[in-house]
C-alpha cells in the first residue's frame, strides 16, 4: 500500500495517470448536475412557506458543505504533506484553496439572495453566516500567505502550518459566534434524520455529490499545471513541454 | 533555565534602549480610541454601550503593530539562526521572547485600559472587568501573534500580511471579551465569558510555542 501510494505520488506518475482519471469525474460531475437540477427544478416541489425560492437551497447548501469539506481536505493534505514531504499532498493543498475560496462565496452570495425574500434583509450577523464569512477570511489569509513566498516548496509548508491552525480555530470559532441568537433555520440534514421532503432530499444529494465531483476535477487539472510549474526544472517536464511544441 | 531567563531579560534590555518601538504601539492605541468618539458622537450613552468594542479591538490592533517586530530583528542579525540550531528548547526560547512581548505591550495596555475606559464613559465595575478580560486575553494575543510572525519572518513588507493571518484567529477572543464587559454593563454574570478566554489562554500556552518554532524551522530553511 504505501509503496503503491509513493508510487503514485510521484509528480510525474501523478501527470500521467491524472490525465485518465479526469474523465471519470468530469462526466459523473456532468451527469449528476443535470439530473440534480431536474430534480431540484422540476420534480421536488415548492415549499409551504417559502415558495419557489427555495430552491436556491440546492446550491446554496451544498455549496456551504463543501467549503467545509475542502478546507478539511486542504488542511489534512497540507498536514500529510508537513509530515511524510510528498510533494504531491502538498500541490492538491495549495491547488484546493482558491476553489474552496470560490465555494465559500458562491455560498454567501446565494445565502444573500436567498436572505432577501425570506428574511427581508441581505445580510444578518448570525452564527453560521459569520462563521462562513470568517471562513472565507482564512482561505484568503492562506491564499496571500502562499503567494508571498519566491519559493513554491517554503510557501506550501508555511501555509499548510497556517491551514491546521484554522482548522483547529473553525470550531471555536463556530461555537463562539453562536452566541448570539441565530436567525438562520436550523439544519435540516442530519446523519440520522431528515426533516424534509423526499425529493428535495434526493435534489440536495444530487448536487451535493455533482460539487464533489467538480472539485475532484479542477483538483486534478490544477494540480497538473501546478506539477509542471514545480518541476519545470525535471527532465520530463522539459520533454513533455518539447513534444508540445512540434 | 538561564537561558531563557537571559532571552527574556535581553528583549527587555533591547526594548528599553530603543524605547519608540515599545512606545509607538501603545500610542497607536491611546490615539486610534480617541478618535471613535470624534467619529461617532460625544454623547456618554452612545459611547458607553460600543467601549468595550472599540477599546478591545484597537488594542488587538496595537498587539498586532507591535508583532511585526518579534523576530524581525533577531532574523536580520542572526540571533534567530542561532536559537534554531542550538540545543536548547526552541518552543521554551520562543516562549520567553513572547512573554517579553506581553510584558512590553500587554501590561501597559492593561494599565491604559482605565483611562481609555473613562473616555469612553465606562462606569467603575465594567472597568474592571474590561482589565480582568485584558489581563486573560492580551497573553493569548502575544502567543496566537507569534505563530504569524514566525511565519513571514524571512517575507519582506509583511506587515500587511500578518494582520490577514492573524486578525480572523483572534476572533473568537474578541467576541468572549467584548461581550464579558457589556454583560457587566448590564449588571449580568460574566464567569462564563471569563472561563472561556481563561481556557483559550491555557490552550494557547501548551500549544502555541510547539506551533511557532515548527513555523520558524520552515521559514529559516
Amino acid at each position: 500500500m504505501w509503496k503503491w501510494i509513493q508510487a503514485f505520488a510521484s509528480p510525474q506518475n501523478f501527470y500521467r495517470i491524472s490525465e485518465k482519471i479526469i474523465p471519470w469525474f468530469w462526466y459523473p460531475f456532468i451527469a449528476l448536475t443535470l439530473v440534480g437540477l431536474y430534480w431540484a427544478l422540476i420534480v421536488s416541489p415548492a415549499d409551504y412557506q417559502q415558495g419557489e425560492s427555495v430552491r436556491i437551497m440546492y446550491v446554496h447548501v451544498p455549496a456551504a458543505w463543501m467549503s467545509l469539506f475542502i478546507y478539511v481536505v486542504m488542511a489534512t493534505a497540507g498536514g500529510i504533506g508537513l509530515i511524510w514531504q510528498i510533494k504531491l499532498a502538498n500541490v492538491v493543498a495549495s491547488v484546493s484553496a482558491p476553489i474552496g475560496a470560490a465555494f465559500t462565496f458562491l455560498a454567501l452570495v446565494t445565502g444573500a439572495v436567498w436572505g432577501k425574500p425570506m428574511w427581508g434583509t441581505w445580510w444578518v450577523w448570525d452564527a453560521r453566516l459569520t462563521s462562513e464569512l470568517i471562513l472565507l477570511f482564512l482561505y484568503l489569509a492562506y491564499i496571500s500567505l502562499n503567494n508571498a513566498f519566491d519559493n513554491p516548496k517554503t510557501a506550501s509548508k508555511a501555509s499548510s502550518v497556517l491551514a491546521i491552525v484554522g482548522l483547529v480555530n473553525i470550531p471555536i470559532i463556530y461555537y463562539s459566534v453562536e452566541w448570539w441568537n441565530s436567525l438562520h433555520q436550523g439544519s435540516s440534514v442530519s446523519v440520522t434524520k431528515v426533516s424534509m421532503q423526499i425529493d428535495m432530499f434526493y435534489a440536495l444529494l444530487l448536487i451535493s455529490f455533482a460539487f464533489k465531483f467538480l472539485y475532484g476535477t479542477l483538483v486534478l487539472m490544477r494540480a497538473r499545471d501546478e506539477i509542471l510549474v514545480r518541476e519545470q526544472n525535471s527532465r520530463w517536464v522539459k520533454e513533455i513541454v518539447m513534444e508540445g511544441d512540434k | 533555565m538561564n537561558i531563557y531567563l537571559n532571552t527574556l531579560k535581553r528583549d527587555l534590555r533591547v526594548a528599553i534602549r530603543n524605547p519608540s518601538s515599545v512606545l509607538n504601539p501603545l500610542l497607536f492605541f491611546v490615539i486610534s480610541v480617541s478618535l471613535f468618539p470624534l467619529a461617532i458622537s460625544p454623547e456618554a450613552a452612545t459611547l458607553s454601550q460600543i467601549a468595550a468594542g472599540i477599546i478591545w479591538v484597537a488594542s488587538m490592533l496595537a498587539v498586532l503593530l507591535s508583532l511585526n517586530a518579534l523576530f524581525h530583528h533577531d532574523f536580520e542579525n542572526g540571533v534567530l539562526e542561532q536559537m534554531v540550531i542550538s540545543h536548547h528548547s526552541l518552543p521554551l526560547l520562543i516562549l520567553s521572547k513572547i512573554a517579553a512581548h506581553w510584558i512590553l505591550t500587554g501590561i501597559p495596555i492593561i494599565l491604559l485600559s482605565p483611562l481609555l475606559g473613562l473616555f469612553l464613559f465606562l462606569d467603575g465595575e465594567s472597568i474592571k472587568i474590561l482589565m480582568l478580560t485584558l489581563l486573560l486575553a492580551t497573553p493569548s494575543l502575544s502567543l496566537i501573534g507569534a505563530i504569524g510572525a514566525s511565519l513571514i519572518v524571512g517575507i519582506k513588507n509583511s506587515g500587511m500580511l500578518l494582520s490577514l493571518l492573524i486578525l480572523p484567529l483572534y476572533i473568537p477572543i474578541l467576541i468572549f471579551a467584548s461581550s464579558a464587559v457589556s454583560q457587566a454593563q448590564f449588571g449580568l454574570d460574566t464567569t462564563g465569558q471569563l472561563y472561556f478566554l481563561s481556557t483559550i489562554l491555557v490552550v494557547s500556552i501548551m500549544a502555541t510555542p510547539f506551533v511557532s518554532s515548527v513555523a520558524l524551522k520552515i521559514s529559516l530553511e
